[in-house]
Order: C-alpha cells, then sequence, then structure tokens
C-alpha cells in the first residue's frame, strides 16, 4: 500500500485533511467537504463482526472486497458465560472459516490493543473499526474511526467509505505530568472540560510537549477516549516513539518510509485548546458519565467495594506497570476486591516477565482473561448497588451491571491507590 | 417526508447507547432488546411506543457505543424520527444507514411531551403553528432515509449491476 501522501500543492493542511486526501486519492480536502476514501484496513469483533454482517452479505449475495484488509478479533463474549455467547463467538469461529480471513485474533486481547500490537497499523492509513474506541488507532497517525454493523457492510462490499471533512480541535498540551498523573487523567481533565460530545464529530489532535513525551500505550489512551469527547478521530503525529514501536512490532521498514509525513502543516487552520500537564491532578470521573470528572480531592474518602483494572482504555502493559508501581509490597484493603482484566495476552506476558503480574497478586489482584470484560457489560458485571472505581472509559448508568452500580472512572494509579485504602485517594501521597 | 401528525415523546440530555440498546440484552436479537429500550429512562416507553411516534430529546443523542441496535430499535418500534439539538456523530451514521431520519434542531426542547407536530421539508410543524427549522440533511443521506437504509442502497446497486 502507498502510504505517501499526495499533498503536492502549497495549501497547508492538518493532519485529519492529509489523511482523509490521501484515502481520496485528491492533493488536498477542504473542511466540510464530503468525500469517498478507500480504506486500508476494516476491522470487527464477535460482537459487531460476523454475527450480525454474514446474515446481510449473504441476502446481498455480495463478497469481501478484500479479505486482507480485514480484521477479525474475538474479544467481547470471550471466555463464552453463556450459551447465548457460546453462539455468537461460535458464529465468529466459523465465519472466519467461510470467509477465509487471514487475520483472526481470537481471545488474546481486545481489538484496539492487539491491533497495532501485531502490526497492522501503520501511519498514513484510513481504517474503520466495528467499535466506538476505534480512535485508538489515531495515536499511530491513522484515520481510524468507529462504524456501526450495517455501514460495515457497506464497507466490506465495496471497499469504500464517505467522509465529511472535519475541523481540528488540537489539544495542546504543555508541561510535564507529575509522578502519579498520566494519559487518562489528560483524557478525564479534556472530557470534563469540553463534555462527552464536545468533539462534535470533528478531529482532535494531540500536541504539546507533554503528549509528545507520551510513551505508545499512553497516546493510545489519550486517543482511544476520543470517543468520550465525541470526536470523530483522535490523531497524533507521528514520531520517532512511534516509528520504535512500530519497529519492534514488525512493521516492514518499507511502510515506515513516508511516516514522517503524517503531521499537521504549522500553518493549517485548527481551534485551538491549551492545557497545563504540571498543573493537572489526578481526575476522577463520577458516576454516571465521564464528563462528570473533577480532581481526586473532590471525591476522597468515598467507600468502595470494588477496584477494576481493564479495558483497552486501561488494562495496557503501561497500566498495569502503573498499578504495579503503587502495590508494590502490599496489600489492598479489606472489603475492597480488586480484579485485574490485562487487555492482551502479549502484555499479560510481557507484565508477567518484569514481574508486574505477581506484585499484582501478591498485592490481592484477581486477575481475568484477556478480554472486555465487565467494561462492555456483555457478560459478566458488577453486583447490585456495588461501588466501583474502574480504569475503564465508560460509567453510563446500567453500562457495567444494574442501574444502582456506580462507577467511578480514574487512572490506574488512583485505582491501584483507592484498592490499598479501600476508598478514593490520591496516589500522590503513596509515592 | 410526509405530513402526518406525529405524537412526541421528551427525552432528557445524553441519552446514550447503554439506555437505548443496554448491553445485557446486546446478545439477543432486536425484537428482545428493543422490550429494554429506555427503561433505565422512561420504563413506559417500550410498552406504550406507536409506530408514527417522534422522540424530542435534549443535546448529545447516542452517545457512546457503535453498536448500531441503538438505532436499530427505534426502527424496530416504528419511530419515524428524532428531533435533538445535537447527535452523537457515530449514531447520526448509524440511524441513517437504517433508515431512521435525525433532525438537527436548535430550538427542539421547545417541544412538549405528547405534543402533535408535523414534520415539513420546511421544519417541524409544532401545534401552536409555529414552525422550528432544522439543519439540512445531505441529499445521498435523504436518499438513505427514503431507501430504508443503506442495505437497500446496496441491495438497488446490485440489481443494477446485474440489469446492466
Amino acid at each position: 500500500m502507498n502510504l505517501t501522501t499526495h499533498n503536492s500543492n502549497s495549501t497547508p493542511q492538518t493532519l485529519a485533511q492529509k489523511l482523509i486526501a490521501r484515502a481520496a486519492g485528491l492533493s488536498h480536502v477542504a473542511v466540510g467537504d464530503v468525500v469517498t476514501c478507500q480504506v486500508d484496513l476494516a476491522m470487527f469483533h464477535d460482537s459487531s463482526g460476523p454475527r450480525r454482517l454474514k446474515p446481510m452479505l449473504d441476502e446481498l449475495g455480495a463478497k469481501i472486497w478484500d479479505s486482507s484488509k480485514v480484521v477479525l478479533v474475538m474479544d467481547h463474549y470471550v471466555p463464552a458465560q453463556d450459551d447465548d455467547a457460546k453462539r455468537i463467538v461460535q458464529i465468529a469461529r466459523d465465519t472466519a472459516k467461510v470467509w477465509k480471513l487471514p487475520h483472526v485474533i481470537d481471545s488474546e486481547g481486545i481489538c484496539h490493543v492487539v491491533l497495532p500490537e501485531r502490526g497492522h497499523l501503520k501511519p498514513g492509513m484510513m481504517c474503520v473499526g466495528g467499535d466506538s474506541h476505534s480512535p485508538t488507532g489515531g495515536a499511530f497517525a491513522t484515520y481510524m474511526f468507529g462504524i456501526g454493523a450495517t455501514e460495515m457492510l457497506g464497507v466490506v462490499v465495496t471497499g469504500e467509505i464517505w467522509v465529511q471533512v472535519p475541523q481540528t480541535f488540537r489539544m495542546l498540551w504543555g508541561g510535564r505530568l507529575a509522578p502519579g498523573v498520566c494519559a487518562k487523567d489528560m483524557m478525564l481533565h479534556m472530557i470534563g472540560q469540553l463534555g462527552m460530545n464536545g468533539g462534535q464529530y470533528q478531529a482532535v489532535e494531540f500536541a504539546g510537549e507533554a503528549v509528545m513525551a507520551l510513551g505508545m500505550q499512553e497516546r493510545m489512551t489519550l486517543s482511544n477516549m476520543s470517543a468520550e469527547l465525541g470526536a470523530q478521530v483522535g490523531l497524533i503525529a507521528a514520531d520517532e516513539v512511534t516509528l520504535e514501536y512500530l519497529q519492534g512490532v514488525g512493521v516492514q521498514p518499507k511502510d515506515l518510509e513516508s511516516a514522517h509525513e503524517w503531521h499537521s502543516d504549522q500553518n493549517a487552520t485548527f481551534q485551538d485548546f491549551h492545557f497545563s500537564a504540571s498543573d493537572l491532578s489526578p481526575q476522577v470521573a463520577a458516576p454516571h458519565s465521564p464528563a462528570n470528572t473533577k480532581p481526586v480531592s473532590d471525591f476522597l474518602h468515598t467507600p468502595l467495594d470494588i477496584a477494576y483494572i481493564g479495558a483497552c482504555t486501561g488494562a495496557k502493559l503501561e497500566d498495569l506497570r502503573a498499578a504495579a508501581y503503587v502495590l508494590k509490597g502490599q496489600k489492598i484493603a479489606k472489603g475492597v476486591k480488586l480484579l485485574v482484566a490485562p487487555a492482551s495476552a502479549k502484555d499479560q506476558a510481557q507484565a508477567e516477565s518484569e514481574g508486574v503480574m505477581q506484585i499484582l497478586r501478591d498485592a490481592g489482584a484477581n486477575v481475568l482473561p484477556n478480554s472486555c470484560g465487565a467494561c462492555a457489560g456483555y457478560g459478566a458485571t458488577f453486583e447490585d448497588k456495588a461501588t466501583v472505581i474502574s480504569s475503564t472509559a465508560r460509567n453510563f448508568k446500567g453500562r457495567m451491571g444494574p442501574s444502582s452500580v456506580q462507577v467511578y472512572l480514574a487512572s490506574p494509579y488512583t485505582v491501584a491507590a483507592s484498592a490499598l485504602r479501600g476508598s478514593i485517594s490520591d496516589v500522590r501521597e503513596m509515592l | 417526508m410526509s405530513a402526518e401528525l406525529s405524537r412526541v415523546w421528551r427525552l432528557g440530555a445524553d441519552i446514550d447507547t447503554d439506555a437505548l440498546a443496554p448491553g445485557a440484552y446486546m446478545k439477543h436479537g432486536m425484537d428482545v432488546i428493543a422490550q429494554h429500550c429506555l427503561e433505565g429512562v422512561r420504563p413506559e416507553f417500550a410498552n406504550l411506543v406507536r409506530r408514527g411516534d417522534v422522540i424530542v430529546a435534549g443535546p448529545n443523542f447516542g452517545i457512546g457505543s457503535s453498536r448500531e441496535q441503538a438505532a436499530g430499535v427505534l426502527v424496530h418500534l416504528g419511530l419515524k424520527a428524532v428531533i435533538a439539538p445535537s447527535f452523537s456523530g457515530l449514531f447520526f451514521r448509524n440511524a441513517f444507514n437504517l433508515g431512521l431520519l435525525l433532525l438537527t434542531c436548535e430550538k427542539a426542547q421547545q417541544i412538549q411531551e405528547a405534543e402533535s407536530i408535523t414534520i415539513l421539508p420546511s421544519g417541524i410543524h409544532r401545534a401552536n403553528g409555529e414552525t422550528l427549522s432544522c439543519q439540512p440533511i445531505p441529499d445521498f443521506l435523504m436518499a438513505m432515509v427514503e431507501a430504508g437504509g443503506l442495505m437497500n442502497v446496496l441491495k438497488l446497486r446490485s440489481q443494477e449491476k446485474r440489469n446492466a
């Protein structure tokens, strides 16, 4: 695939514009244009994928446009909790064979984490995912966004998708994060400031020294929760950190030759928002919306039943390391359950080899399978009236259990610190 | 757009996809999910909603998941349209792909519960004679609603190909 930009004239373009222009085969695009893009990769999972797509594809008598560009991930209904879940997972496995899909990742982690981990994402690509957290791919300077099953059907039949060229909201983060403060806190803060639909389905681009100082998985946390900002995509320019990660997961050098092109032009038009990483304290979102974010000091001493470290948002290797940093040599408070569902088998294996998993187990953590787990609310969920602090992305009423469940969202640092004390706590007091 | 009277269900802001299609029922078909549509917000909704009714909500309707069942249940229950000052972009795409009309109307919240309104090309005609304007909808999305969703558009296209 040719991942170079066609952008040859002098009209300054944002990263979002450049990515769309390439996929549409144009030299440049203007905000508001509706264009048809060629899709480089379509990802779907056991819930959004075969069980919805196969009947529609069969009804049309159509075939997948290019199975080499499709990735199927079983992560939502695994491990199957009941007969319905078993049936859904079986449909995914059977369909993968019928369609002869070359890229199937089954029960080895959550789609947004395993996709880059297996080298499927490269700067410059246009990708769609059958999941709302698909903007995670934006951390790799790919234009990746979530779509529903019927629209995915359109993509797998035609290989195309329409996009209305968005404005770019640039989130400029200056300064340096304090110890115990991380990408999740940055993201919760932005959602608290701008609201759940503050992104207005435009492009968000994360920039500034505090963003570029982050490792790839922390950048993924920012892009991931662009969904909660209501943005179509959450982009980050490709740099040396991106290249190093992608080389590490085996992306071919020829696919990275043009990686340096994927950034916004300096004179492009943005709507800028300024934030100071140095002044940021740990953030907590109260039930039942990520937009209910305040500094942790507003929630101190809220008693907890469960501390949950899970999901594509909050249980990657970096997140597990953060929790272990807080929990090392300590035990969680009596009466609190600490549940850890590592986001991928590969991340868990690495955490195991670093001693991170042992620290978590020694502290009293119960380790769960590498899947969406309680975050999706599709299988095992929390019991009636439980109060939970969670490193996941959403605390909607009724999402992670009965409507009586109260979920507070926070960083893995804050979740671990709160598990130690049995109530919402400021991790900075423990470092 | 036809000129029939539609009964209004008024909802608040930030109606999310878990309220429309709760995760616990996602493993089931549309008929089961539809029985639980909005049960956390308006428990009587799924039982009492009639074909041709419309939802009028506050800002940010449909935020959350990509699950298109959130729009699908409203089609299943026969909703004619959803009217709100703003929608989640992902929900917006899903709704049109399933043939559900969404009208972005800044003054939507002036409309009352149980009011009878008429959806006209010029805007929303209220019981009190007032007309509220809506953001224009691109032709290709309007065509999608008229065809009954993307699936029907794709069927038509493949028929045309075969006939060509």
